[in-house]
Formats: C-alpha cells, structure tokens, sequence
C-alpha cells in the first residue's frame, strides 16, 4: 500500500470498510448463528432480520442465510440478545462453536 | 473622512461585528451575556446585518451553534463573560482543535463563586489553555478595530480569536470611536475559505477517534495521530505573530490606527521602571506614569495586547534595558502567582537580561483601580528594588488581607 502524506489541519475521514482498521481485533466475544433456528432460514424468505437492524457497527447482511462479517464484528452481543429465535450464541475467542 | 460615533465598549463590538460581515451570530441572551448580543439582534432583525441569528439554550450550545456554522464556511461571532465562559470550555478546546476561525468577545468579568457580576479577567485568564489567541483591549477604539482584525488573523491562522475587553470598565463606558467605512472593512477581510472538505461526492467524517499512533486509511493515505493533529495547532499559534502584527499593520495602512500587534508603549524609550499589564488596567497605567515621571521617576508603560500565543521573544525587545517590572493583573493563577507575571518571568529566563520583577492582583470583582493607587505601587516597588529587593510575594492591591 503507497502511503501519500494527508495535509489537512483538522481530523477528517473517508466514509469507508476499514477505515478505522479492522475492528474484529477488539473482539472477546464472537457471535455464532445456529442457521437452524435463524428464522430467515426457515422461513427461506427475507423476514425478521432483527439482527441487522440492531447492529450497532452494520456488519451483519440481510442475506439467506444471514452473515456477520467478523473481520469487523466488534462482539457486543446486541445481536444474540435481541434475536427472538433465540439462533446466536456468543462465545468466548479461542474456544471452539460447538 | 472620518465618522466619530460616542459609544459603549459593546456597541463598538457589534458595529465590528457588522463591519466583519458575520453570517451566523449564536448567543445566550441572558445572564452573563451584555448589551453586545442584544445590539447585534436588533441588528439582524432590522436588516441592516445579512445574518442568521441563532438563539440558544446556553453558551455550550452557542459556541456549538459557531462551530457547526464555521465548519460549514460561515463567519461566525459569538460573546459571552464570565461563567458563560466557563461554561463553554469543552467547545473552547473543539474549536481550537478543529481550526475554526471563530471570533468571539470576552467581556472580561469575575467568576463565582462568591457571585460577582462586576470586571477581572479571571474568566478568560482561565481559559488560556484552550488553544484560543486571546487579544486584550484598552479602549473602545481598539475593540471596534480588534474585531475586524481578528477576523483576518483567524482566517489566516485558521485559530479561533477571543477578543478580551474589561466589563464595565469598557463594556459600559462611553468614548468617542471613529467607525470604519464598511467599503473599507469589506476589502480588508477577504472572504472566509473552509478548510474542511465538505462534499457530498467525497464525504467525510470530520473529528474522528483519533489512535494513538499515525495510521494510514482505507485508501492508503497516513493520517495524522492525536498528537501530530495537536501538534499543528500549536505549530499554527507559534507562527501567528507575525501573523497578528502583519495584520495591525496593515490595518495602520488602511485604517490610520495602529493599537500595537502584539504590545504597545507609552514614554517607554527612555524608562527604568515599567508598569505592564493587559487591557484598562495597563490604560491606566499611563496616567500612573505621568505621575511618576513628574516626581522624576523614569515610569512608562508596556501593555500587553496578545496574551496567548505568548509573545515572549517580542517582549524580551519591548522591555530591553528596563531596570525594574511592575506587573498589575486582574486576574490570578490560585494556588500561585498572576499568571502574566509567570510567564513574563520566564520570557526572561537564560537570558543576560535578569530584571526584578514585582507583581500586583489588583481590581478583582469590580474593585476600582486609580491611576494613584497604581502610583504608589509602582513607586513603593521601585524604592524596593533600588534597595536590592528583586523578588517579593505577590501584593494584593488595596485589600484588606489581615
């Protein structure tokens, strides 16, 4: 990556993925989706999608079947508490889904 | 031709304020603002000032209001004393930080508590540190020009500018002022540009977390950390100077006034003893000097104009061959000395130049201060000194402190 010197005299950023880096490294707690109980995924219909509408950082696609993209899930559980299907369980880094 | 108007210190200041062409005006009307927001109101209400004036809950949300406005290319004024200062010291800092070119006056009154409505300066005193340049003035003249100065020196350092001016003493005292033309003004102050990028094709956020380290972005481009940001702020307020005596001078050229850049003198060239401080107090000194060069005391004066940046280097020159320091403030750094007095004092440090010098508080909460007391003080310090005494806690001027 070529790295051009920025000159302006007040703090300014580009609306942009990664502009803050890859903020999955804060992480201590990672969302797991059981997709058997993800209602989309059931339903095979774009319905609930209360996950990405919660999502405080945006990381979560209204897809079938839903995706979290973990390079910047930051782990704050809003997701897992707020999923009516009970379908995402945060576990801990390091240690296994199952 | 002249147009010599009799007039408060706050009528001086909105009449600059209009002559700068302001185009966001935001103010708390109440407690502890002046007479100057209101002026400026009627002002914008009657049409004779092209402004959006904005009328706030608090002078946090004021300076707020300025901020939001500048960032998006408009001049902006605002005015404020005392705890309404205080009370906007977060948006202070922000200000500075993001570089915006706000003006605002200060109309120099005391804390609480206990409660005081009445002049010092400890309001803007404690606010030095925000990265503001504070301008201090000694009559309604010099507010009037100070404030379209401001504007010019704002937009080149891209720092925000408080101009200081003694409440009551200044605020509410009438004195002839030659008002500017407005033709004039208007080509003194060439149009504000933003330095913020604002684009809908090339959006940014402005004022992001910054990491501790410099970090290149999502498009490879090494931005700046906290303190590479912070440290071009203070690049910008050592540089501004040059900048803000530039500016006098070239006001001189056009206007005919020159109010000093960043001090002035009164019966300096040949003086021994000089007294010194900052707006009406350093005025009153000159009559002070009078009375003192007429018992054959060599006394002038140096006030002291530009507070922050510090002109120390410019003021080692101003007090060159002085043989004694009488320093009066009306405001004080608790817990240690007058906070001019300090700083002056270290001005002087290393150099061959070791001058003796002797502080004053003076004035606190509306207390009067006469060109005689000030006399005496300087004349009892100047005994002192002769007498070997260079150094001496500081001394409250005409306070009963048994």
């Amino acid at each position: 990556m070529t790295t051009k010197k920025d000159d302006s005299i007040s703090a300014m950023c580009t609306v942009a993925i990664g502009e803050a880096g890859e903020t999955g490294d804060w992480r201590s707690l990672r969302p797991v989706i059981n997709h058997a109980k993800c209602i989309p995924s059931i339903k095979k219909k774009s319905a609930c999608f209360l996950c990405w509408l919660y999502c405080p950082e945006g990381v979560i696609k209204a897809a079938i079947p839903v995706e979290i993209d973990l390079d910047y899930c930051k782990g704050c559980g809003v997701c897992a508490e707020e999923c009516p299907a009970k379908a995402i369980t945060m576990v801990r880094e390091g240690e296994d889904d199952e | 031709m002249s147009n010599v108007q009799i007039m408060t210190g706050n009528q001086a200041a909105a009449i600059g304020a209009k002559l700068s062409n302001v185009q966001v005006v935001a103010a708390y009307p109440i407690t502890p603002q002046s007479q100057l927001a209101e002026i400026i109101s009627q002002y914008i209400e009657g049409g004779e000032l092209k402004a959006e004036y904005v009328r706030v809950e608090g002078e946090h949300s004021a300076l707020t209001v300025c901020i939001s406005a500048s960032t998006v290319g408009a001049r902006v004024f605002t005015a404020t004393s005392a705890n309404g200062l205080l009370y906007m010291h977060e948006q202070l800092h922000w200000a500075a930080g993001s570089r915006l070119p706000i003006v605002m006056c200060c109309v120099n009154r005391g804390v609480g508590a206990p409660w005081t409505i009445f002049n010092d300066q400890q309001d803007s005193i404690s606010q030095r540190d925000t990265g503001w340049i504070q301008i201090y003035c000694r009559n309604n003249q010099e507010i009037l020009d100070t404030i379209i100065q401001a504007y010019r020196i704002a937009e080149e350092v891209y720092a925000p500018v408080m101009v200081c001016y003694d409440g009551f003493v200044l605020s509410h005292t009438m004195m002839p002022v030659d008002i500017p033309d407005p033709e004039k003004a208007r080509d003194f102050l060439p149009p504000y540009q933003a330095h913020t990028i604002l684009s809908p094709e090339d959006p940014r956020t402005l004022n992001p977390v910054l990491f501790p380290n410099r970090r290149a972005n999502s498009a490879g481009v090494l931005c700046d950390g906290y303190m590479e940001m912070r440290y071009k702020l203070q690049a910008a307020l050592e540089r501004s100077p040059a900048v803000i005596e530039e500016t006098s001078r070239r006001f001189a050229e056009v206007f005919g006034r020159d109010h000093g850049g960043l001090s002035w003198g009164y019966r300096r060239e040949d003086a021994e003893l000089v007294m010194t401080g900052m707006g009406s107090v350093a005025s009153e000194a000159m009559q002070a000097a009078d009375i003192l060069r007429e018992e054959g005391i060599k006394a002038g004066v140096v006030g002291i104009r530009v507070f922050r940046p510090f002109p120390a280097k410019h003021l080692k020159e101003a007090f060159r061959g002085v043989k004694g320091i009488v320093i009066f403030e009306k405001g004080i750094s608790y817990g240690y000395e007058g906070a001019l007095c300090s700083d002056l004092k270290a001005a002087f440090y290393g150099s061959e130049h070791q001058v003796p010098v002797h502080s004053y508080i003076a004035g606190l909460g509306g207390r009067d201060v006469k060109a005689r007391e000030l006399a005496d003080a300087a004349r009892a310090s100047w005994q002192e000194m002769q007498s070997g005494i260079a150094e001496k806690p500081t001394t409250w001027l005409n306070c009963y402190t048994g």
